[in-house]
């Protein structure tokens, strides 16, 4: 038999003095900020859509917008890379800064602001093209053509998308041949192959299959290291498991903002406690 | 959060679900209490036959414990609830396990009881003890209401009233030490008595376990481990 006395329990693992209460939170307004929005109200039109917005959003953190439909969650992510230029009896006042400039000023170049903050879409949108070239796409709108170049970025983006290994053999072939989950982590490759600041995704995972979307979450994880991640989402659960920031939008108002944990522990408002618990207000 | 905060879930079926395990908890809370008056009645009445009852009737309270952590177990893999539900399910889970725990302190004290029935009575029937024991119990009673009415304040009350029980107890305790010093012969009744309000005392600090959960369902503030001072400063800022 064996008298030996057992090992002790390794408790030194664990720095237990440094073990606070309610650790780790976000608190957007001391972060460092990507992303501010001041004052920012916009109208369709007679129809105001949002209403006098005001936030912070941190540098290299994960951060969710939710609510119910038509509360403006989506209409807020299109105003930080322009995407609502292109609507008609469109008005917008207020200021939306990244980097402290405001990217409504005169001298804004749209194409250059697109090229630092990346947007990826509900629905998969590679172009009928070869998977290589949906990710060197971007690349080559840039003039860049040396093959060497774009053989090191296509592969690097596809990496950092978690696609490689899946379709490093069928580099050339047609990309609306891949699946659904893969095709939007080909565009998630696409988006981040151009080296932008911050990534918009609108509802990026709410097409796709349970494992697909656990990878999408897995790659927002692993994407927040380099890029400000911007996502809305529908789905709460999911804003709860990727997010480190939370901003609840009510009917075109920004209700709560902040740290994800709080929010979906003990939220301030009442409103946004009624959402996330599935009450009726 | 107030009580009819449990409601107004779209699904109504969760509505149910939460109003049942509510009502489960105070099921649990009133056996426990009741096993606790019962315990007392059974040493102070020197009765028998009630205390092997108490005994016997903590395996319905084990049951209990089981039946409602199954189902918090279940809402939570079904319904992922957030914020207060979310609370009320850690709290719950929590509370049924002080509930079980004061169940197990209630059957100590009724197999003291028992063995004490058979042995010379003191002069006093036990009163000091019976003194002690209503005092927890009105803990244990105070507590569920709290948790029934979502009471902060009257959680508070109960908490801070635990300090009262432990110096009744720290008194009890040298009068029979006392006691043992002048008649050595009585020891070993003695060593029994002690025993039981050793687990009337900490019944009381079970229940106010149950408060401290409470303030957390309530305020979404953990309050445990700290100084009365702190916590009032937390709960009124």
């Amino acid at each position: 038999m064996n008298n030996e006395m057992p090992k002790r329990t390794p408790t030194h693992a664990i720095d237990i003095e440094a073990l606070g209460r309610m650790q780790s939170r976000v608190d957007p307004e001391s972060a460092e900020t990507c992303l501010e929005v001041k004052n920012l109200s916009l109208f369709y039109g007679e129809k105001q859509a949002l209403f006098d917005i005001n936030m912070k959003i941190p540098k290299q953190k994960v951060t969710a917008f939710i609510g119910p439909s038509g509360c403006g969650k989506s209409t807020l992510l299109r105003c930080m890379n322009r995407m609502n230029d292109l609507v008609d009896d469109l008005k917008i006042n207020g200021e939306l800064l990244l980097d402290n400039e405001n990217i409504y000023a005169k001298s804004v170049d749209v194409a250059e602001l697109r090229r630092r903050v990346g947007m990826v879409f509900q629905k998969p949108n590679p172009f009928p093209k070869s998977v290589y070239e949906n990710v060197a796409y971007g690349l080559r709108l840039q003039g860049i053509n040396s093959r060497r170049t774009l053989d090191e970025v296509v592969e690097r983006a596809l990496k950092r998308a978690a696609l490689w290994d899946e379709v490093r053999d069928r580099l050339h072939d047609n990309a609306l041949g891949l699946s659904g989950g893969q095709q939007q982590r080909l565009v998630i490759a696409r988006a981040v192959a151009i080296e932008p600041e911050v990534l918009l995704l609108d509802e990026p995972a709410s097409a796709l299959d349970p494992i697909s979307t656990l990878k999408i979450e897995e790659l927002i994880y692993e994407l927040k290291d380099k890029y400000t991640i911007v996502i809305v989402t529908h789905n709460m659960q999911q804003a709860a498991r990727v997010s480190d920031c939370t901003a609840f939008l009510y009917m075109g108002k920004l209700i709560e903002f902040g740290d994800t944990n709080q929010l979906f522990t003990n939220p301030r408002k009442k409103q946004t406690e009624d959402y996330i618990t599935g009450r009726y207000g | 959060m107030d009580k009819n905060s449990l409601g107004h879930h779209i699904s109504q079926q969760f509505n149910a679900e939460l109003e049942d395990i509510r009502s489960k908890v105070l099921a649990m809370g009133g056996l426990v209490e009741q096993q606790i008056q019962d315990a007392l009645n059974a040493l102070v009445t020197a009765n028998v036959e009630l205390a092997e009852n108490v005994v016997k009737n903590d395996v319905k309270v084990n049951a209990l414990e089981v039946n409602i952590d199954e189902e918090c177990a279940r809402i939570l893999a079904r319904r992922q609830p957030a914020a207060s539900d979310l609370r009320l399910i850690v709290a719950v889970i929590k509370t049924i396990t002080d509930l079980e725990r004061i169940g197990d302190e209630a059957e100590k004290v009724a197999r003291m009881a028992a063995e004490l029935a058979n042995l010379e009575r003191p002069r006093n029937q036990y009163h000091e003890t019976q003194h002690l024991g209503e005092s927890v119990q009105h803990m244990v009673h105070d507590a569920l209401d709290a948790f029934a009415r979502m009471d902060v304040e009257a959680a508070l009350k109960v908490a801070l009233y635990d300090e009262e029980v432990d110096l009744k107890y720290e008194g009890i305790l040298r009068q029979l030490i006392t006691h043992m010093m002048e008649d050595p012969r009585s020891i070993k009744r003695v060593m029994d008595v002690i025993w039981s309000i050793r687990a009337l005392e900490r019944i009381g600090d079970h229940a106010k376990n149950i408060c401290e959960y409470i303030i957390y369902l309530v305020k979404g503030k953990d309050v445990r481990h700290l100084g009365f001072d702190v916590i009032e400063k937390e709960l009124r800022p």
